[in-house]
């Protein structure tokens, strides 16, 4: 009977005590830092320093602490190792007013792809255009779409062979240089090569 | 009036048959593909279990279990870079991307042990649109990198 007692305080005991879930905010490679906000049954707390942490209770308590990085990667060392490596991204520009000519320049870009895509084991390209601010949305998409698939044809045709390929029209959503509306710039006439 | 009416019920029965045909069609997108595998990890998808392997794709709904001395990469459509540690469980509830927009949603619940995040192109669009979780926390995503460690769970 006492034995038994003892059996359950035990698991009583050790169900209170199971170690805290904890969550662990990383500086990104530029040494950026972003946030997190933790929300437990308990509470809310927000994380925002380089290697700055919380742990979390099985009942939602919520306690902060500090870290560095010796000692992130001595006790997550395997699975900071075990992320994907980082998606690396080639822009090439167009002629002005083309979707098909490619600035000579940029025909260059196939040995920098064919070798970022040796380093991956699955490897997929993501061929993404974009344009100007010159034309309504509907065109900027059509167009941007275009200019994407005139470079898969041309990865293509210089014998990258990945798999997995996609066009992406971005339009003119993301510039490289902000412009006022209805402004031609060259330098957002671009179609960004991603290998991930 | 009443024909208007009459109309208007058709055009809603039709509006709620596309939505529900179109949440269907979402649900079967890839969310993502497995880039690195170290030891073992087991993929649990429409109730059957099945080895993992490097080059896979992921689903909305699928979760991915390692094994000891085991673990995973993953890297999802919109560019979020994921890694699970050993003997851990990591569910994909919901992912959605549109890679013109960058409008999506990610929804992802670790079960058990430990992963390692990258956000990606939906958390820059839009923070509220990711979200973290364990079964204690929740963790709404500021464009970052993080480490969430849920433990050894039953």
């Amino acid at each position: 009977m006492i034995g038994r007692l003892l059996l359950l305080l035990s698991i009583l005991l050790l169900a209170g005590c199971a170690a805290p879930q904890r969550v662990i905010l990383l500086p990104a490679p530029d040494g950026k830092v972003g946030a997190v906000d933790v929300t437990s049954a308990a509470g809310k707390q927000r994380v925002d320093s380089a290697y700055g942490g919380v742990n979390v209770s099985q009942q939602g308590q919520i306690s902060s602490f500090a870290t560095d990085s010796a000692g992130v990667e001595r006790e997550y060392g395997p699975l900071l190792a075990a992320r994907p490596r980082r998606p690396v991204s080639f822009v090439v520009y167009f002629q002005s007013g083309s979707s098909s000519e490619l600035t000579p320049e940029s025909t260059a870009v196939v040995q920098s792809v064919l070798a970022e895509l040796e380093q991956r084991a699955a490897p997929e390209l993501i061929v993404t255009g974009h344009t100007d601010a010159v034309g309504t949305d509907e065109f900027n998409d059509r167009l941007a779409l275009e200019r994407a698939q005139t470079v898969v044809e041309f990865l293509r045709h210089n014998g990258i062979n990945a798999k997995q390929i996609e066009a992406v029209g971005r339009g003119k959503r993301e510039p490289a240089v902000r412009t006022a509306d209805r402004v031609a710039e060259q330098a957002n006439r671009r179609v960004e090569i991603t290998i991930r | 009036m009443r024909g208007t009416r009459l109309r208007g019920a058709l055009f809603l029965a039709l509006g709620i048959a596309l939505g529900s045909f179109v949440t269907c069609a979402a649900a079967q997108d890839v969310a993502g593909m497995v880039k690195n595998l170290k030891g073992q990890a087991q993929l649990d998808r429409a109730g059957k279990s099945q080895p993992v392997r490097v080059g896979d794709s992921l689903m909305e709904g699928d979760q991915v279990s390692t094994g000891a001395d085991s673990s995973i990469g993953i890297v999802l459509r919109d560019d979020t870079l994921l890694a699970a540690g050993a003997k851990s469980t990591l569910l994909i509830n919901r992912f959605a991307f549109n890679a013109t927009t960058h409008e999506g949603r990610l929804d992802s619940t670790v079960k058990r042990g430990t992963l390692a995040v990258i956000s990606g192109k939906i958390a820059h669009a839009n923070p509220d649109a990711v979200q973290f979780g364990t079964n204690t926390m929740t963790l709404g995503v500021r464009g970052t990198e993080f480490i969430i460690d849920a433990g050894d769970q039953p």
